[in-house]
C-alpha cells in the first residue's frame, strides 16, 4: 500500500528539496501509518475516507476507438469501388497509411454488438457514409462510453464530495453526481451521470442522451434511450478495468458489455492537453460560406 | 442547442446576433475522512458561528457550484464612489427589476415585423429582435463584497477603471480592430464566443468575470494537488496545478493560460501566464488586448457559507500603464449546471455568414 503515497511524497520532495525531507519523514511517520491502518494492502491508492483514489490522467491503449468490434486492418474508413478491389475514397486518399484503420481484437464482451436487424442496417449505412455522419469529424461531444477509449486521454478529479472527468478531446466534461438529482433536466450529448460505490468499484449510471453520439469511428450507434452502466475498478496503482453495459431496447436485442483496461500516465509532469477542435473544423463546416471560398 | 441553468436557451436565432460514500463499510471504518490532517489550529469562525468547511487535507473547501452573475459593471461610471448606499442599491435593483419585468412581458403576437435593416437597437438582442429576456440571465443584484455594495468590480486603480494603454498597447489595439475588418467575410473574423471556442467576455478567464448576458456559472472540484474550475459556457475547463510551478515552455499557450496555485493560509493563490494570443486578442472587446507578457494573479477565499471572495490582479506592462485588479463575489448557485453544447448547435455562425453572402448577391 505504501507505494503510491511514497511516490507522491518523493515527487513533492523533488519539487521542494528544502521541505521535502520533512514531508517524507512526516508521511513515513504518520501518513503511511494512518493509511496502512485503514486500507487493505493491495497497492491501490485511497482517499482519506478509504475509497480507491482515481485522481490522475488515464488513457486506453489499443484500437477500440476505430471500431469496438473485432476487425482486420483496412485501407481507410471511407472507401469507394475500385477496378479490382475497393480503394480509399477521394476525400481521404491523400492521407495514405495515416488514414488506414489498424486491426483490433475488439472490446465487446462476446465479440459482436447484438443489434436489432434495422439497427444493424443503420450501422452499415453509417459506415458507408462515415464522412458525413461521424460526430467526431465535426468535433461534436463524444458521448459515453466513447469518450473513455478515444485516442486522447482524460483526467479524473476526485474528492470526498465530487467525481469529475475532464476529457482532452473537445474539452468534454462529466460531473458525476454522487447524489441522484432525479431525472435528467434535458437530453444531452454526454448524458447525466450518477455514481456510487459498490465495495471498491465506482458504479456510474448514465442516461439522458440525445441519441446523436456513436461508439466508435465504424458507425456503431445507439438511440436516445440508451442507459450505460459503467464499472470503474482499480487493479493496482496505475491500472484500472473499465466496463460499460449498454441497454437500449430500440437498438439492441439484449444488453451488452464492453471491457478494457485503462492506464495511468505515470510521468510526474504529465498534464492533460487541450484539444479544443472547434476552430479546426471551421473550414470543413463553414468554408463554403466564406466571402471568397478557398477551395 | 445550448442550455442555461434553470432555463432552456436555443442558440439558432436569426443572424441578428451579430455579437452575434458509503465506503467499504465495516472494513475501513477507521477512515473517517479526517485523515488526521484536520487543521484545527487555523479554523476560522465568523461572528455568526459559521466555520470554514474543510477538505480531508485540511484546506478550505471551495467545491460546488457557484455564480458570479451581477449587475455591477466591470468599470465604475465616472463620479461614483466604490461603495454604494443602501438607497442607491434599492434604486438600481428596483430599476433593473422593472426592466426585466417589462422585457419578460408576453410579446404581442400581432406585432409588425421589424423594419428592414433593424430597429437601430444594438447588442445581442438588438436589430431585429432575437433573444428576449426569458433567455437572458444577466444579473439582477448589485455585487456585495466584504459587506459592501459595489459600483464596479474593478477596485484598483482607485477610480475603478481599466488603466490607460501604453503606446504599444494602443498599437496592439489598432491591429486588433484591423482584424475585425471584413467581419462577415470568414468564420475567423467572428468573435471567439460566437464561434463556440470560448465563453463570452472573460467568463472562464483569467480573470473570471461575469459576461453580463447569461450562464455565469461555475463548478469547482478540489484535490490535494489540483483545482479544476468548469465554466458552464462552452464547458471551458481550467486545470490549476498546486505546488512549486514548473512552467510550460513559452510556446505552449493554452486557452486560459498556464496556471499554478498554492495556499497562502486559507486563501488559494493562482498565478497564470502563457496566455493564449487569440484569447488575448479577444480581450479587445473588454480591455487590452493583452500582450504575451500578461499575467493574472487570482485569490480565492471562502467568506461564508454562500460566498467565495475572488480577487484578481492583471499585470501587463506592455499594455497598461499600471497593474489593475478587482474583487468579485462568487455566490452559491441554487440549481444545476447544464451541458452547454455550443458548437453542436451553432446555427448562428452559418446564418451570419450565409446572410452576408445573400446580401452580396
Amino acid at each position: 500500500m505504501a507505494n503510491f503515497p511514497r511516490r507522491r511524497a518523493l515527487r513533492r520532495a523533488e519539487r521542494n528539496p528544502r521541505r521535502g525531507g520533512r514531508v517524507v519523514s512526516a508521511l513515513l511517520a504518520l501518513g503511511l501509518g494512518t493509511v496502512a491502518a485503514c486500507a487493505p494492502d493491495d497497492g491501490i491508492p485511497r482517499t482519506a475516507s478509504g475509497h480507491p483514489d482515481f485522481n490522475g490522467i488515464w488513457s486506453a491503449l489499443g484500437n477500440a476507438y476505430w471500431d469496438i468490434e473485432p476487425h482486420m486492418a483496412r485501407p481507410a474508413l471511407a472507401m469507394r469501388e475500385g477496378p479490382v478491389v475497393p480503394v480509399p475514397a477521394n476525400e481521404v486518399v491523400a492521407l495514405g497509411a495515416v488514414g488506414s484503420v489498424p486491426s483490433g481484437q475488439g472490446i465487446v464482451v462476446g465479440g459482436n454488438i447484438p443489434y436489432l436487424p434495422e439497427a444493424l442496417e443503420r450501422r452499415d449505412e453509417n459506415r458507408e457514409r462515415w464522412l458525413e455522419r461521424d460526430p467526431e469529424i465535426r468535433c461534436y461531444l463524444p458521448g459515453v462510453p466513447r469518450a473513455n477509449y478515444m485516442h486522447l486521454p482524460f483526467q479524473i478529479f476526485q474528492s470526498e464530495s465530487k467525481f469529475f472527468i475532464a476529457y482532452e478531446y473537445a474539452g468534454a466534461v462529466r460531473d458525476i453526481y454522487l447524489e441522484d438529482p432525479g431525472p435528467p433536466q434535458v437530453d444531452s450529448w454526454m448524458g447525466q451521470s450518477v455514481g456510487g460505490w459498490e465495495e471498491d468499484t465506482f458504479v456510474v449510471t448514465v442516461n439522458g442522451f440525445n441519441g446523436q453520439t456513436w461508439f466508435d469511428r465504424a458507425g456503431n450507434h445507439h438511440g436516445y434511450r440508451l442507459v450505460v452502466t459503467e464499472r470503474w475498478t482499480m487493479l493496482g496503482p496505475d491500472h484500472l478495468m473499465y466496463e460499460a453495459t449498454m441497454e437500449d431496447p430500440e437498438t439492441f436485442s439484449e444488453p451488452w458489455t464492453i471491457r478494457l483496461p485503462l492506464y495511468r500516465n505515470v510521468d510526474p509532469d504529465a498534464r492533460l492537453g487541450q484539444f479544443k477542435c472547434v476552430p479546426f473544423v471551421e473550414e470543413l463546416m463553414y468554408g463554403h460560406l466564406r466571402k471568397n471560398p478557398i477551395r | 442547442m445550448r442550455f442555461a441553468s434553470r432555463r432552456r436557451r436555443p442558440r439558432g436565432l436569426p443572424a441578428v446576433l451579430l455579437l452575434g460514500a458509503g465506503l467499504g463499510v465495516a472494513s475501513f471504518a477507521a477512515c473517517d475522512g479526517t485523515g488526521g490532517a484536520g487543521n484545527a489550529n487555523v479554523r476560522a469562525e465568523s461572528e455568526d458561528g459559521w466555520v470554514v468547511p474543510r477538505t480531508a487535507d485540511g484546506r478550505p473547501d471551495l467545491q460546488g457550484d457557484w455564480t458570479n452573475g451581477t449587475m455591477t459593471p466591470l468599470q465604475r461610471p465616472e463620479g461614483e464612489a466604490l461603495v454604494l448606499t443602501a438607497e442607491e442599491v434599492a434604486v438600481r435593483e428596483g430599476r433593473r427589476r422593472e426592466y426585466i419585468d417589462d422585457r419578460n412581458a408576453p410579446s404581442d403576437p400581432d406585432r409588425e415585423a421589424p423594419p428592414v435593416g433593424g430597429d437601430g437597437s444594438t447588442g445581442a438582442a438588438g436589430g431585429v429582435g432575437g433573444y428576449n429576456y426569458f433567455w437572458i440571465d444577466a444579473g439582477d443584484r448589485v455585487a456585495v463584497f466584504n459587506g459592501e455594495p459595489r459600483s464596479s468590480l474593478i477596485t484598483r486603480p482607485e477610480d475603478g477603471r481599466v488603466p490607460a494603454l501604453t503606446p504599444e498597447g494602443r498599437r496592439r489595439r489598432l491591429r486588433a480592430y484591423g482584424r475585425l475588418a471584413g467581419e462577415f467575410d470568414n468564420p475567423e473574423n467572428r468573435p471567439i464566443g460566437e464561434r463556440c471556442i470560448l465563453s463570452f467576455g472573460s467568463n472562464a478567464g483569467p480573470p473570471m468575470l461575469p459576461n453580463y448576458f447569461y450562464n455565469n456559472n461555475y463548478t469547482i472540484v478540489q484535490t490535494p494537488d489540483h483545482i479544476m474550475i468548469l465554466t458552464e459556457m462552452v464547458h471551458d475547463v481550467r486545470i490549476i496545478r498546486l505546488g512549486e510551478p514548473k512552467p510550460a515552455p513559452g510556446d505552449v499557450r493554452p486557452w486560459f493560460g498556464e496556471s499554478w496555485g498554492h495556499w497562502a493560509g486559507d486563501t488559494l493563490v493562482v498565478r497564470t501566464e502563457n496566455l493564449n494570443p487569440d484569447q488575448m486578442a479577444a480581450y479587445v472587446y473588454l480591455f487590452g488586448p493583452g500582450s504575451e507578457k500578461m499575467t493574472v494573479t487570482e485569490r480565492f477565499t471562502r467568506a461564508d457559507e454562500r460566498t467565495i471572495h475572488y480577487e484578481f490582479t492583471v499585470e501587463d506592462p506592455d499594455t497598461f500603464v499600471e497593474s489593475w485588479g478587482g474583487e468579485v463575489p462568487f455566490t452559491r448557485l441554487d440549481g444545476q449546471l447544464y451541458e452547454y453544447a455550443c458548437h453542436e448547435g451553432n446555427y448562428a455562425l452559418s446564418n451570419v455568414l450565409s446572410g452576408a453572402r445573400a446580401q452580396e448577391r
